[in-house]
């Protein structure tokens, strides 16, 4: 005991102090964050809600503000999701497939993977000039929803494709081993054991993706322009406005009732975001419950 | 016709990389019995008994040289169709390792990729009854597999590699993760099962191995690490009176 209490200085007391200290610093931090996002949704809330109604969901926009609603924009928003998702799904998991189970392991395939990374980290407004050159201008597709949905799911390819590759990743190489043995090859093993494990990280990742798009407005900018529809669009060549781009518009009109009009889009925004990233929670947890089970 | 042989190995060899991991095997298989192999850790046991459905080809940098005839074809010839190989020549693993599916589609899904075309159903039931099990998950056909104990998992296993009818079974170290309560179930088993299947199995339990099985393989290590069959004989032989100073080493408890 004798060399224990003299080579070791422990210093017990400032430890715990400095201890203290950081743990009050990181709460303070926390605090910051959350108080700026309260402060945030408290003055959303008070401006928006009064505005908030069923006429307002049902209408068209209009130069009245208490005639005003978004009809056109919620519509526009999800159709562009659902035309985004049909195109990003098939393409982004099929590459998430390949990277992971067909490709050689060589310098070629860690180019590409190293590539779709830094592409989920280039800002959306280039995508939105890609779309614009590539679908409005040579495919000739017009400011349509198509061009739209084309320039979305390009802009949350990678976001799609990073989380099939994880979610492929983590299937057990025991399950593909079984099928192997059992004399499957490998598009049965993928499509019989590896795919239905993976699905639950798939579709999480995809919703995550999604409600990225949702909430951009510069590449739907580009492609849609700042429009002014009084209609829906029904089918995916029609032109299409979105919620953030409503929301801009009304953000930018003088009058003082378009900022309470624009603050309802918000909360509208903000309840599809919050459901779809519930959506996701679930499905992680429900993927985890049933891989310890 | 028991007593012949179905698998015949010949100067058998095998890397993976530049490292050696099994020198110039040879022996045969008989059928319808249960063949244990035996020896220390990391002599390659594994790496053989993966030899005979060509598991190994799924390993990057693993090559095989010599021959592994399987009723007189050999497995390793250019242009055979290891899927093919691997429908006749089934596999239960040392950790239960059933889909996370129904037990009914744990079953089903050999008999689905092979193209099986009669009555699913019946077949899934008899496969399950042959493997012991099906009186316990009769009425849980339709729940996760993954709900079983692990005795009735490794049982389920058994019960989907029997499902499409493979001539042999390569069993390596299935009772290891199990308790000796559903272990002795499992030997059971084996044993019924070698009137239909040829059996092999690695085993790091000896007193398995001479319950289990007909025929017994010692293999050990070479100096550098490459696995070899040191003695092959009927296992009452092999125990009794060893005719090699390491396998009576490793057998009683010298070695290893
Ligand atoms: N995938 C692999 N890549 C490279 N070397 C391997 C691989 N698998 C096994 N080996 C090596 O091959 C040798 C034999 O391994 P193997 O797993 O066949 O031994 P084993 O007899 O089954 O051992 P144990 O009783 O511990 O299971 C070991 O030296 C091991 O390190
Ligand atoms: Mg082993």
């Amino acid at each position: 005991m004798q060399q224990a209490t003299t080579l070791f200085h422990r210093r017990l007391r400032l430890r715990k102090g400095v201890g203290d200290v950081f743990h009050i610093l990181f709460l303070l931090a926390v605090f910051v964050g959350i108080a700026g996002l309260l402060t945030l949704l408290v003055q959303v809330l008070v401006q928006g809600l009064p505005w908030l109604n069923w006429h307002f969901l049902t209408s068209y926009p209009s130069r009245h503000p208490e005639q005003a609603g978004l009809l056109s924009a919620l519509v526009g928003t999800v159709w562009l999701m659902v035309l985004t998702a049909a195109f990003t799904v098939p393409v982004g998991v099929g590459a998430a497939i390949y990277l992971e189970e067909y490709a050689p392991k060589n310098w070629l395939t860690r180019l590409i993977e190293v590539n779709i990374s830094n592409l989920a980290g280039v800002p959306s407004i280039v995508y939105g000039l890609l779309g614009l050159t590539i679908f409005v201008g040579w495919m000739a597709l017009g400011r349509s929803l198509l061009a739209g949905a084309l320039t979305l799911g390009l802009l949350v390819l990678p976001i799609v494709i990073m989380a099939s590759r994880e979610a492929i990743r983590a299937v057990p190489w025991t399950y593909r081993e079984a099928a192997y043995a059992l004399g499957a090859d490998k598009w049965q093993v993928t499509k019989g054991v590896v795919l239905p494990a993976a699905i639950p990280g798939v579709l999480t990742g995809t919703i995550l993706a999604m409600s990225r798009a949702i909430g951009e407005a510069a590449p739907v900018l580009a492609i849609s322009a700042l429009v002014y529809l009084t209609f829906v669009p029904t089918s995916p060549l029609d032109r299409f406005t979105v919620l953030p781009i409503q929301i801009f518009n009304w953000v930018t009109r003088p009058q003082d009732e378009f900022r309470g009009l624009a603050a309802a889009g918000i909360i509208v925004l903000l309840v599809i975001l919050l459901s779809m990233n519930a959506i996701a929670i679930y499905l992680r947890n429900r993927y985890q419950i049933r891989s310890e089970g | 016709m028991p007593g012949s042989s179905i698998i015949e190995v010949k100067g058998l060899n095998m890397w993976y990389g530049n490292f050696q991991a099994l020198r110039n095997i040879s022996l045969t298989i008989p059928r319808h019995q249960v063949t244990a192999v035996i020896g220390p850790s990391g002599c390659g046991k594994s790496t053989f008994l993966r030899c005979f459905n060509r598991m190994n080809d799924l390993i990057p940098g693993a090559r095989v040289a010599g021959q592994v005839l399987f009723d007189g074809q050999d497995i390793y010839a250019p242009g055979v169709d290891p899927t093919e190989i691997r429908s006749r020549v089934g596999m239960v693993f040392q950790k239960p390792n059933p889909f996370p599916k129904s037990i009914f589609d744990n079953v089903a899904f050999g008999l689905r990729i092979n193209g099986y075309q009669g009555n699913l159903a019946e077949a899934v039931e008899s496969s399950l009854r042959r493997a012991a099990l099906w009186d316990e998950v009769k009425d849980l056909l339709h729940k996760s597999a993954l709900a079983l104990s692990g005795g009735q998992q490794q049982r389920l296993c058994i019960a989907r590699a029997i499902a499409i009818e493979p001539a042999v079974i390569l069993m390596d170290e299935p009772c290891s993760a199990l308790d000796p309560v559903a272990t002795l179930k499992i030997e059971d088993l084996m044993r019924s099962l070698a009137e239909d299947y040829t059996i092999i199995i690695v085993t790091h339990n000896m007193q398995q191995a001479a319950r289990v099985s007909d025929t017994t393989a010692f293999m050990t290590m070479e100096e550098d690490r490459a696995g070899i069959v040191v003695e092959y004989g009927p296992t009452s032989e092999l125990f009794a009176n060893p005719k090699d100073k390491r396998t009576e080493d490793y057998i009683t408890g010298r070695f290893g």
